[in-house]
């Protein structure tokens, strides 16, 4: 059988089942989101951007935002077979790429996409059970479908499995 | 007048296509005079991209790149970005510090001088379109990342992602004469200082 590998981009969500993978590269300020039913083996990875889509007008893509992206990542698991309750979290990403002695929190928004997902999953009862957030540098992330384990490379900080 | 990033019109990208020659020609002379070197530019590029796209700009999303960013306020607010990649950073320190290392370390001295080159270009463009268009533009220290292209282009990127799903921004690109360098601008104000840019040249 071949092992499909989906690549997901900013502002970008997708699922698969087993032993399909999901990756996205290079994130920055942005949070990749990972989810995981390991009875049904059904994955899903969502690439935001921004913590909250009740702060702007303009929220039609679901992807973009951490709240509205986590919800759309469980609709879409399900459909697929995943059951909610058995979902587990795994998050990467939020760096501040870029170091101000600025008031501009636009450059805090890495600490502040890692918060909002945090505060999501918590309010939908669903368990981090590893994350490899913040810091100054850039991560690419791959889900493998078939056990859940997230692979996370950089350039000069490593690269592990969580 | 609202400027809307999914319908910009052909004479609105034509003018910021010439603000943005205006500015990158005096930031290509001030980068010519300090490596002593024949500096050439491109027309810029006006870009709408999706976020998705932004990185493949700089040869996709893990191509190791040296990003050199600026905040902007005042009259015109957004972000300035100077990008090269690691071969022409290498090969851009070389030629200020006249010497030939040919691996693709940057040392403290290295990433300070890139810092400098940036901000000379940087505040020459902003300088150039500050005096076009009679509005105040302030430009900040430089702050350098040495990362995965898809990282570094997510700051601006992120800007962007408040008011629409994609980004607006004037991009040059600058050679110089033997290619050993090459360097792209982005200078992406926000929305509100594109308006303003544009009413400031008479555009309506």
């Amino acid at each position: 059988m071949n092992i499909e590998t989906i690549k997901v981009g900013m502002a970008d969500l997708n699922v698969t089942k087993s032993p399909n993978n999901l990756t996205t590269l290079g994130l920055g300020s942005c949070v990749g989101i990972t989810l995981y039913d390991k009875i049904n083996k059904v994955a899903g990875l969502a690439h935001i951007m921004l913590p909250s889509s009740k702060e702007i007008k303009n929220n039609d893509n679901k992807a973009k935002f951490a709240d509205t992206g986590i919800e759309e990542l469980i609709r879409q698991m399900i459909v697929l077979g995943a059951n909610k309750s058995n979902l587990v979290a795994k998050i990467a990403g939020g760096s501040q790429m870029f170091n101000f002695n600025s008031s501009n929190d636009m450059l805090r928004i890495g600490d502040r996409n890692v918060v909002a997902t945090k505060s999501k999953l918590k309010e939908l009862n669903i368990r981090i059970i590893s994350e490899d957030t913040g810091g100054n540098f850039g991560r690419t992330i791959v889900l493998d479908s078939s056990d859940g384990s997230l692979h996370v490379r950089t350039i000069g900080h490593g690269e592990k499995t969580i | 007048m609202t400027i809307n990033v999914d319908n910009l019109n052909n004479f609105m990208i034509d003018v910021l296509k010439e603000l943005g020659n205006i500015g990158a020609g005096n930031a290509a002379t001030a980068l010519a005079s300090m490596i002593s070197k024949k500096v050439d530019m491109n027309v810029p590029n006006v870009r709408i991209l999706e976020f998705n796209k932004v990185a493949e700009i700089l040869g996709g999303e893990e191509n190791l790149v040296v990003g050199i960013y600026f905040e902007l306020t005042e009259d015109i607010v957004g972000n300035m970005m100077f990008a090269l990649d690691m071969d022409s950073a290498v090969n851009l320190t070389n030629i200020l510090f006249n010497r030939k290392k040919e691996s693709l370390d940057l040392d403290e001295m290295d990433i300070s001088a890139l810092s400098e080159i940036g901000n000379i270009i940087a505040s020459s463009y902003a300088n150039s379109l500050s005096t076009l268009t009679g509005l105040k533009i302030f430009i900040s220290i430089p702050s350098i990342s040495i990362d995965m292209a898809g990282a570094i282009l997510s700051v601006p990127a992120i800007q962007y992602g408040h008011v629409a799903d994609h980004a607006l921004m004037i991009e040059t690109v600058f050679e110089e004469d033997q290619n050993l360098v090459s360097g792209n601008l982005f200078f992406l104000p926000n929305l509100k200082s594109f308006e303003k840019i544009l009413k400031a040249l008479g555009v309506n």
